[in-house]
């Protein structure tokens, strides 16, 4: 097979990777891979395809947002933002929610969608992501605060105790 | 329509919550993610629980690496490194499970012909018994976390083995495949990643696994499939009207039935002639079974695994020639 772009040489580099979910795959030669700026990805010490690849699909992770600077590290494995995009790779679950802001048009751009339908593991019921675990934390409504202190009475026959709970909830549900 | 679907796949990514993902994970590591894995399934109410194979990567030679790939139970990427790595498979070989893969887990299901119900409803069964013992790392809102974001969600990869012997010839393929990533499937080359893949055998699979549920995915695959298998089985019938393509199948079969070298690449062409000719009635007395098993039997890794000894190329060439000769020479024949 002859380059796409120079016609001249014989394809020995395939290049295939998904922008905006275009699909795009090129039979190039060396040189004009060069040319095209994958040279860093032909070169140095890269020694599968696997390894080439993932420095394109980077690549395309980087032009998700302009650059920045933060530094932040996910503790749990000790990625960077750079180490993300570099391999193409996140490094732990918890990757996800530490640069959940920069890489979710990303995975807008991969698959058309944020949001997961489907099957939800049986065994994790609770959302790994910060927001959710918030809401749990919500103060609880006095009213709330007095039914739960009649079930304890009842639960431990104070039930003088629990007569007035009950008239005190009957007072506030009915205002 | 299994005369063109020849095989149907489904694949499941999982990680463990506990353990960062293969890429962040030394091999000591690894080794406890196969362990705890295995362990799982022996504890599990699985049909795998009490009848499975375990195969070290490091423990296997260059030939059984390979042939893991050849026969579709493993990627690639898998064999590619071997530290850590460590896959399950079911005695008759429908069910294989990568360990440390780009994913902890990569759960497979193969099936023979057009099944992708029957071929999900057990990676989803053995999914939910492995659940019960393992803690996947998942999101409500971005499902199963995978190391590549573009498994994300679902987790699932479905897909199907096409022989597309006559709209390859048509130059059709490539047409079809740009509209192909608008519904969010792709379709490349089974054998080799050329434009016109070796045996004009080709895969389609899903792209997409955010956003979209399991059930619909294999419905869109499903649906597109059967498409495909019509535009094929259509094209085969104007085809086959031809003395050109007759003759080419007939003589396909001859050099088969004579040749004393073959090797891999025009084995798979001729093969896949004849394949061809089997499923339009053209040839008869040969069972499309026959064929794909001999597509399967003389890849050059699965061929050293089976003689169980190393071989050169030229005796590879000459051991393939003969095998082919012998079966096809076995076959019934009939008017």
């Amino acid at each position: 097979m002859k380059c796409q772009k120079c016609q001249k040489n014989n394809a020995d580099t395939h290049i295939k990777r998904v922008i905006n979910g275009q699909f795009e795959e090129y039979h190039l030669c060396s040189e004009c891979a060069k040319e095209m700026g994958y040279s860093n990805v032909f070169e140095g010490f890269s020694n599968s395809f696997a390894d080439d690849f993932n420095s394109l699909f980077g690549s395309f992770f980087e032009n998700a947002l302009p650059a920045r600077t933060q530094a932040t590290r996910c503790e749990t494995c000790g990625s960077t933002y750079n180490d993300i995009t570099r391999t193409g790779m996140m490094g732990c679950a918890d990757c996800y929610k530490v640069f959940e802001d920069r890489i979710m048009p990303t995975i807008r751009r991969i698959h058309g969608n944020t949001t997961h339908c489907g099957k939800n593991s049986p065994s994790s019921k609770a959302r790994v992501f910060e927001k959710e675990e918030k809401k749990e934390e919500k103060p609880k409504s006095e009213l709330e605060v007095l039914k739960d202190k009649l079930a304890e009475a009842i639960e431990n026959q104070e039930f003088e105790q629990a007569a007035e709970l009950r008239d005190k909830i009957k007072e506030m549900e009915g205002e | 329509m299994s005369d063109v679907v020849m095989l149907t796949r489904i694949r499941l990514a999982r990680n463990l919550k506990k353990y960062p993902f293969p890429c962040k994970l030394n091999t000591a590591g690894k080794n406890e993610v196969v362990k705890t894995v295995i362990d799982a399934i022996k504890n599990s109410n699985s049909p795998l629980a009490n009848d499975f194979d375990v195969l070290y990567v490091k423990d296997l030679t260059e030939a059984q690496r390979i042939s893991l790939v050849e026969t579709h139970l493993a990627s690639p990427e898998f064999i590619s490194d071997s530290a850590g790595r460590a896959i399950v498979l079911s005695k008759d070989r429908e069910i294989s499970i990568m360990l440390n893969e780009e994913d902890h887990i990569r759960l497979q299901v193969l099936k023979k012909g057009f099944e992708l119900e029957k071929a999900f409803e057990l990676a989803d069964r053995l999914d939910t018994l492995l659940d019960e013992n393992l803690d996947f790392a998942f999101d409500s809102k971005l499902g199963y976390l995978t190391q590549c974001p573009t498994n994300l969600g679902t987790g699932m990869r479905a897909s199907v083995m096409l022989h597309l012997p006559a709209l390859q010839s048509g130059k059709a393929v490539s047409r079809i495949a740009g509209n192909l990533q608008k519904l969010g499937l792709t379709i490349r080359g089974t054998y080799g990643e050329g434009t016109e893949p070796e045996g004009a055998m080709y895969q389609l699979s899903n792209q997409v696994t955010l956003g979209i549920s399991e059930k619909s995915a294999i419905e869109n695959l499903r649906n597109i499939t059967t498409q495909l298998v019509n535009q094929e089985q259509n094209a085969q019938k104007r085809m086959i009207e031809s003395i050109e393509t007759q003759d080419k199948i007939s003589r396909s079969l001859g050099i088969l039935k004579s040749a004393k070298l073959i090797s891999r690449d025009e084995a798979m062409s001729l093969l896949s002639n004849v394949r061809f000719g089997v499923i339009t009635g053209e040839l008869g007395g040969i069972y499309v079974n026959t064929i794909d098993r001999l597509i399967s039997d003389i890849q050059p890794a699965t061929m050293i695994v089976n003689k169980q000894e190393n071989l050169t190329p030229q005796q590879r060439d000459i051991i393939r020639a003969e095998h082919i000769r012998t079966v096809l020479g076995r076959e019934p024949r009939q008017p």
